[in-house]
C-alpha cells in the first residue's frame, strides 16, 4: 500500500496502465456499493423511500439495496422524529450492524428533535448514543439532501486510511463497535446522553 | 482425441465450488490481515429486530389445535383433489367418478362432525 507518485500515475493512466492500491480499491468498492438499513422513524422516511424509487433514484450511487436486517448493512438512516422509547431500539440496531458502520442523521428531528423537541417523549439528537457521520437539515429534507448525504458519506469512506496511525475507526481494535443502550429511567432515558459520543458544540456568550 | 464427457461437470463443480469459496476466503484474509474482529453481546444475538428477545424459541403448543389441523386438512385435502376431478370431470368413467364422490363424502363427513362438534364457531 505504497503511496504513488500522481505524476507518474497519471503518466501510465495515459499510457493506458491503471495503477491502483488496496486501500482505493477497497475504498473504491464499498463506496459504490452501500447497503442501507430499511427503517424509516416518521416523515422523513417518505422522502428517504422517494430518493430510493425511480425518480431519484439512490440506485445510481450504489446504495439501492436497502436491507431488512441489521448484519447486511452498512449505513443507517435516521429518517425522522427518534421518540425515547425507540431509542433503545435504534441503539441495538446500530450494534448490531457489522464494521464498517455509517450514519446518516436526516432532518431536523434526528439531529436534534426539530420542531418536537420540546416533547417529553422526543429524544433530541440520536446522535446522543451513536456517533453520526452525515447530519442532513431540513424538515422534512428533499430527496436531493439525500443525495447528497450519501455523496458526502462516499467522499468519507474514499478518504478512510487501511493503515497507519490515522487509519479508520473501525479497524482500531480500541475502538467500540457496539454502545451502550440507555434505558427507561423514571423520567427520561438513562443515560441522558453517551459522553464518549455525544460532543455538543459549546455556547460562548460574550 | 475428444474429452471425457463428465470432465465438463467436474469443470462446473469446480467453478461452483471456487465462486462462493473464493470471496469467503478473501473476506476472512481481510479479517486476519486489517479488520479486528468485535464480537458483543447485542452483535451476536439471535434476534435481529432492535427488540430484545424474551423466553425460549423452544415453546410447545396446547394439543387442542389438532382441531385446526383436522379442519385444514379437509379443506386442503378436497382442493387438492377438487381440482383435477373438475378438470378431468367430462372424460371420468362412472366407476372413478364414483369412487371419487365417495372419497368426497369421507371428508364432508368429517367436516360435519367438526360442525356439529361446534368446531367452526366464532369463539366468543
Amino acid at each position: 500500500m505504497g503511496e504513488i507518485d500522481e505524476g507518474l500515475r497519471s503518466e501510465l493512466q495515459r499510457q493506458g496502465v491503471w495503477v491502483t492500491s488496496m486501500q482505493e480499491l477497497y475504498n473504491w468498492g464499498r463506496k459504490n456499493s452501500i447497503w442501507p438499513l430499511q427503517f424509516g422513524l416518521a416523515c422523513c422516511a417518505i422522502e428517504m423511500i422517494a430518493t430510493a424509487a425511480s425518480r431519484y433514484d439512490i440506485a445510481r450511487f450504489g446504495g439501492e439495496v436497502f436491507r431488512p436486517s441489521p448484519r447486511q448493512a452498512d449505513l443507517m438512516i435516521v429518517a425522522g422524529t427518534v421518540t425515547k422509547k425507540m431509542a433503545p431500539q435504534i441503539v441495538r440496531l446500530y450494534n448490531q450492524m457489522p464494521d464498517p458502520k455509517y450514519v446518516i442523521s436526516m432532518g431536523a428531528c434526528a439531529i436534534s428533535g426539530g420542531p418536537f423537541k420540546q416533547g417529553y417523549n422526543v429524544l433530541k439528537g440520536i446522535d446522543r448514543y451513536i456517533p453520526v457521520d452525515v447530519y442532513i437539515p431540513g424538515c422534512p429534507p428533499r430527496p436531493e439532501a439525500l443525495l447528497h448525504a450519501f455523496m458526502e458519506l462516499q467522499r468519507k469512506i474514499d478518504s478512510q486510511k487501511l493503515s497507519g496511525a490515522d487509519k479508520a475507526g473501525f479497524l482500531k481494535p480500541e475502538q467500540p463497535s457496539e454502545f451502550p443502550v440507555p434505558a427507561f429511567g423514571e423520567h427520561d432515558l438513562q443515560p441522558p446522553a453517551n459522553p464518549d459520543v455525544y460532543h455538543p458544540p459549546k455556547l460562548e456568550r460574550v | 482425441m475428444t474429452p471425457n464427457p463428465y470432465l465438463f461437470i467436474v469443470i462446473f463443480a469446480g467453478m461452483a465450488l471456487a465462486f462462493p469459496l473464493l470471496p469467503l476466503g478473501l473476506a476472512w484474509l481481510w479479517r486476519k490481515f486489517f479488520q479486528p474482529p468485535k464480537p458483543g453481546v447485542q452483535k451476536n444475538a439471535i434476534y435481529e429486530c432492535g427488540v430484545e428477545s424474551i423466553g425460549e424459541a423452544q415453546v410447545q403448543f396446547r394439543s387442542q389445535y389438532y382441531l385446526y389441523a383436522i379442519i385444514f386438512l379437509i379443506f386442503d385435502v378436497e382442493a387438492i383433489f377438487l381440482v383435477p376431478f373438475a378438470v378431468a370431470f367430462t372424460g371420468l368413467p362412472i366407476g372413478a367418478f364414483v369412487a371419487l364422490l365417495v372419497f368426497l363424502l369421507l371428508l364432508i363427513e368429517g367436516l360435519v362432525w367438526a360442525w356439529g362438534k361446534g368446531c367452526l364457531n366464532w369463539a366468543k
